[in-house]
C-alpha cells in the first residue's frame, strides 16, 4: 500500500494518495470545497485558468512549514505530506474569489432571463454565493459578432468565460477538433476557423461541459425553463456510447437529452451525438426513474411522477413503484 | 568597466572575422577543451550572474535545476522576445555584436548538455533575425556550430525562431508553447521548464543579455565577475534609457552606480532635456513601479539610490521599485503621469493573452477607467476603484503579466494621487494641455 499524504483543509484532515490535488482532496472531504469553472477532472489539461478555485497554502508540507507566497490554483496544486490549506476559512481567499467572480461578470451580459442555461449555470450559482448586488463596472460590455457553428450547438460568445473546457472536450472526445480560441485578451473568442460546423460525433458534449450558457443545445432552445422540466434517468442500447443519459421531459414529451452529471457537476459518461440529438421519442428510451439532482438544484424542488406509460414505452420493471 | 559592449565600436565586429580578431570565441575553445559542463555551471554560480530579463533570478541556480539525469534531450532557449515598453537593450546587443550571443549560446548549451538550442526573437525585429541567421551561418562555417565542434566531440545545432508579435511570448512558458507551434498561452507552474520545458523536455530559458555575459565569465572566471558590481548585484547591466533625457541610448553600467549619476552624468543620460526638472522614473521597464524624484534619487532612509537589484527594491513597493529589465524611462516635470499610465495600461490590455480571468478582464477594465479619467470623464471614486482592481489582479494570475499590469497602476496612484484627483477635478485644463501636447508632437 502506498503512503498516503495527510492534508488539512479548513481544519479538517484527510489522507489521500500522492498526486491528489487540493481540490480533489477537498471534494472528498465534502462541505465547502472550492468551486471550479474551468477544471474538469475527466478532461486532461483543463484547469488553472478561471482562478475561482484559488486557495491559501498556509503550510507547504511537514518538512517545509512555510506558506506558499501566493494563492494557488487548488485544481492543479498537488498535496504534500502535512500540507495545511485554507479555503473558506481565509478572508484573503474569499476576497480573491469575490474579485474573480466580479471579473467574470463585468463583461457577462446577465441575460439570465432568456438564457437556456439559467437554473443550471455555474456562473449563476457562483455569483449568488460570491457576487455583489450591484456592479462597479460602468463601461460598455463586450460584444461579439454572432457566428453559426452548426446544426446542434448554439454559441453565445458574450456569455463565454473562456474556460477552454469545450476546446479540450472537442480535442479529446471527437476525432477532429474544428474550433478553438481565436484572438487574445478580452477579445478572445471561441470560434471555428474558417467558418465550420461543430458536428463531429461526441461534439455535443461541449454543451454539457460549458459552465455557462455560451454553448447550448439548438434542439432544446427556448423549449422550457429548466426548473419546469422533469429529468429522468434513461438509457438505450447504443453502439457508440453507454447510452446512459438524462431525458428531460415536458409533460410526456422528451425535450432534451443530456449526459448524467455527478455531485460535482461533471459528466459521468460522455454520450454520442445520436443519443443526444436524434432520439427525442419516448419510445426510443427505457426510462429508469426520476433523476436525483442533488439538494442544491432548483430542479429537485419539483416533486413529480413517472411519465404516463403507454404500451410503446419501455420502463424497467424494477423502477416502477407499486 | 565594460563586459558586453567592450568591443562594440570595433570595425567589423558584426562579422565573425572582426569578432574573432577582438578575442571572440575564445570561451568556446576554453569551455569545450578544458572544462566540464558541471564546472561551467559552478563557474556561473560563482559569478553571481542574475537573469537580465527582469526577474533577476540567479542564473547558476536556474542552470543547476535542470534535470540532467533525464534521458530526454535538454534544450537551451534564448529569450530574445524583447518587447517591454522602454526596453531595447537586447536588440542593440544583437544588432551590433551578434556573435557575442552566439558564443554565449554555444558555451551555455555545452554547460547544459543541450544538443539543440533556439533563439526566439520578437517577430517585429526581422532585421535582427537576418543578422543572427547570418552570424549563425558564419559560426557553422568556422566549425563553432554543427558536429564535433573544434574536435571536442560536442554537437550543437542552433536555430532562430521568429515570434508572432505577442508580448506575452516573452513569458518563458508562453515562449515555449509558441516555439512548439501552439498558441502562446503561459503554462501553469509547477512544473517549471527545468523539468518540463520545450516538448516536455528539461529546458533552460535565458535572456539575451544573460547569455551574452557567459563568455566573459568563462574567460575570466566567475570570481572575477563577482568582483564587479555591488553585493549580490554582480557584474554589469545594460540599461536602455529613454524619455525626457538629453542622451537616450543603451549604456552598460557597473551595478551599484548611483541613480543620480546615471541620470545627470554626461557619460550616461546627460541630464533632463530642455532644461527641465526630473519628475519621476520608471526604472526597469514599464511593469515596475514608478518612483517620484525624491524616491528614485534617495531611498526612504535617505541613502543614495543605486542601480542594483537590492537598492532599487529597497523599501519594497511602498517606497521602492525594481531593476527589472533595465528599461529606464525618465519623465520631466511637464509629463503627465495619468496619460502615461493610461498608455501603459492600454499596452497590457492589448497584450493580455486572455487565458485567466483576472488579467483578461482586469486589464481592460483599468484601461477603460483610465481612459475616462484622462479624457475628463473621471470620478474621484474611480481612483480607489483602480487601486482595488489592480489589487485583485496582482498575485491571482497564471503568469507575471498580471503583476506587470497591476504594479504601474498601484504605484502611480500611490505616489501621484493628487495628479489623478486634479484630472478629475479640472478635466478642461488637462484636456487643453494634452491638445497642446498633441499639436506640438504633430509638427
Amino acid at each position: 500500500m502506498e503512503n498516503l499524504l495527510k492534508v488539512t483543509i479548513d481544519g479538517k484532515s484527510i489522507e489521500v494518495p500522492p498526486g491528489t490535488t487540493i481540490l480533489q482532496a477537498a471534494r472528498q472531504l465534502g462541505g465547502n470545497y472550492p468551486p471550479a469553472m474551468c477544471y474538469y477532472s475527466s478532461l486532461k489539461d483543463t484547469g488553472g485558468k478561471c482562478r475561482v478555485c484559488l486557495v491559501k497554502v498556509a503550510q507547504t508540507s511537514e518538512t517545509n512549514p512555510r506558506p506558499m507566497p501566493k494563492l494557488v490554483a487548488s485544481c492543479l496544486t498537488r498535496v504534500e505530506q502535512g500540507m495545511v490549506v485554507e479555503n473558506q476559512s481565509s478572508p484573503e481567499v474569499l476576497e480573491a474569489r469575490n474579485g474573480v467572480v466580479e471579473f467574470l461578470l463585468i463583461n457577462h451580459p446577465l441575460d439570465c432571463p432568456v438564457c437556456d442555461q439559467a437554473g443550471e449555470c455555474d456562473l449563476q450559482n457562483l455569483s449568488y454565493e460570491h457576487g455583489t448586488e450591484g456592479t462597479r463596472y460602468e463601461e460598455q460590455r463586450r460584444e461579439f459578432n454572432k457566428i453559426d457553428i452548426g446544426p446542434y450547438v448554439q454559441l453565445h460568445m458574450t456569455r463565454c468565460i473562456l474556460c477552454y473546457r469545450c476546446v479540450y472536450a472537442a480535442e479529446q472526445l471527437t476525432d477532429s477538433r474544428v474550433h478553438g480560441v481565436l484572438n487574445r485578451g478580452d477579445v478572445s473568442e471561441i470560434s471555428t476557423y474558417i467558418q465550420n460546423a461543430i458536428d463531429k460525433d461526441f461534439s455535443g458534449n461541449i454543451i454539457d461541459v460549458c459552465p455557462v450558457g455560451a454553448l447550448t443545445d439548438k434542439t432544446y432552445r427556448f423549449k422550457q425553463r429548466v426548473w419546469f422540466s422533469k429529468p429522468f434517468n434513461a438509457h438505450r442500447s447504443c453502439a457508440k456510447c453507454s447510452g446512459q443519459t438524462i431525458a428531460w421531459m415536458k409533460g410526456d414529451a422528451i425535450i432534451r437529452i443530456t449526459a448524467r452529471k455527478n455531485a460535482f457537476g461533471e459528466v459521468e459518461d460522455f454520450i454520442c451525438n445520436e443519443c443526444r440529438f436524434e432520439h427525442k421519442q419516448l419510445s426510443d428510451w427505457t426510462i429508469e426513474g426520476p433523476r436525483d439532482m442533488g439538494e442544491d438544484s432548483v430542479i429537485s424542488a419539483n416533486k413529480y411522477e413517472l411519465p404516463v406509460i403507454s404500451p410503446a414505452v419501455n420502463v424497467d420493471a424494477k423502477f416502477v413503484s407499486e | 568597466m565594460k563586459i558586453l559592449l567592450e568591443h562594440i565600436d570595433k570595425p567589423g565586429i558584426q562579422s565573425i572575422d572582426g569578432y574573432i580578431k577582438n578575442g571572440g570565441y575564445r570561451s568556446v575553445e576554453k569551455a569545450l577543451k578544458q572544462l566540464s559542463p558541471d564546472q561551467l555551471v559552478e563557474e556561473v554560480k560563482t559569478s553571481g550572474l542574475r537573469g537580465r530579463g527582469g526577474a533577476g533570478f540567479p542564473t547558476g541556480m536556474k542552470w543547476s535545476f535542470l534535470d540532467k539525469k533525464s534521458d530526454k534531450p535538454k534544450y537551451l532557449v534564448c529569450n530574445a522576445d524583447e518587447s517591454e515598453p522602454g526596453t531595447f537593450k537586447d536588440r542593440y546587443l544583437m544588432e551590433h555584436i551578434p556573435h557575442l550571443l552566439i558564443e554565449g549560446m554555444i558555451v551555455s548549451s555545452f554547460a547544459l548538455t543541450a544538443k539543440t538550442s533556439y533563439i526566439y526573437v520578437r517577430g517585429e525585429m526581422m532585421y535582427i533575425i537576418r543578422i543572427l541567421e547570418k552570424a549563425i551561418a558564419e559560426a557553422y562555417a568556422k566549425g563553432y556550430l554543427g558536429k564535433n565542434i573544434l574536435g571536442s566531440g560536442y554537437d550543437l545545432d542552433l536555430y532562430v525562431q521568429a515570434g508572432g508579435g505577442a508580448y506575452i511570448c516573452g513569458e518563458e512558458t508562453a515562449l515555449l508553447e509558441s516555439l512548439e507551434g501552439k498558441r502562446g498561452n503561459p503554462r501553469n507552474k509547477p512544473p517549471f521548464p527545468a523539468v518540463w520545458g520545450l516538448y516536455g523536455c528539461p529546458t533552460v530559458v535565458n535572456n539575451v543579455e544573460t547569455i551574452a555575459a557567459v563568455p566573459w565569465i568563462v574567460n575570466n572566471g566567475g570570481a572575477a565577475y563577482a568582483g564587479i558590481g555591488i553585493g549580490k548585484s554582480t557584474g554589469t547591466k545594460l540599461i536602455s534609457a529613454c524619455g525626457n533625457i538629453n542622451k537616450p541610448g543603451v549604456y552598460e553600467i557597473e551595478l551599484g552606480l548611483p541613480v543620480e549619476e546615471f541620470i545627470y552624468s554626461e557619460t550616461y543620460c546627460g541630464g533632463i532635456a530642455n532644461g527641465r526638472e526630473l519628475k519621476a522614473v520608471v526604472a526597469g521597464g514599464s511593469s515596475v513601479p514608478i518612483l517620484p524624484k525624491n524616491l528614485i534619487l534617495k531611498t526612504a532612509n535617505q541613502d543614495a539610490r543605486l542601480m542594483s537589484y537590492e537598492s532599487l527594491s529597497d523599501g519594497g513597493f511602498i517606497s521602492g521599485t525594481m531593476l527589472g529589465s533595465g528599461g529606464f524611462i525618465v519623465f520631466d516635470d511637464q509629463s503627465c503621469i495619468v496619460r502615461n499610465l493610461w498608455n501603459f495600461t492600454r499596452f497590457y490590455h492589448h497584450e493580455s493573452c486572455g487565458q485567466c480571468s483576472p488579467c483578461r478582464e482586469g486589464t481592460g477594465w483599468m484601461e477603460k477607467v483610465l481612459h475616462r479619467i484622462e479624457h475628463g470623464h473621471g470620478k474621484l471614486t474611480d481612483i480607489d476603484l483602480l487601486v482595488d482592481v489592480a489589487k485583485k489582479i496582482e498575485g491571482k494570475t497564471i503568469c507575471p503579466l498580471g503583476e506587470a499590469a497591476a504594479w504601474p497602476v498601484a504605484s502611480a496612484i500611490r505616489h501621484f494621487r493628487d495628479e489623478f484627483e486634479a484630472h478629475v477635478r479640472n478635466p478642461e485644463s488637462c484636456n487643453a494641455r494634452h491638445l497642446h501636447f498633441e499639436t506640438a508632437m504633430s509638427h
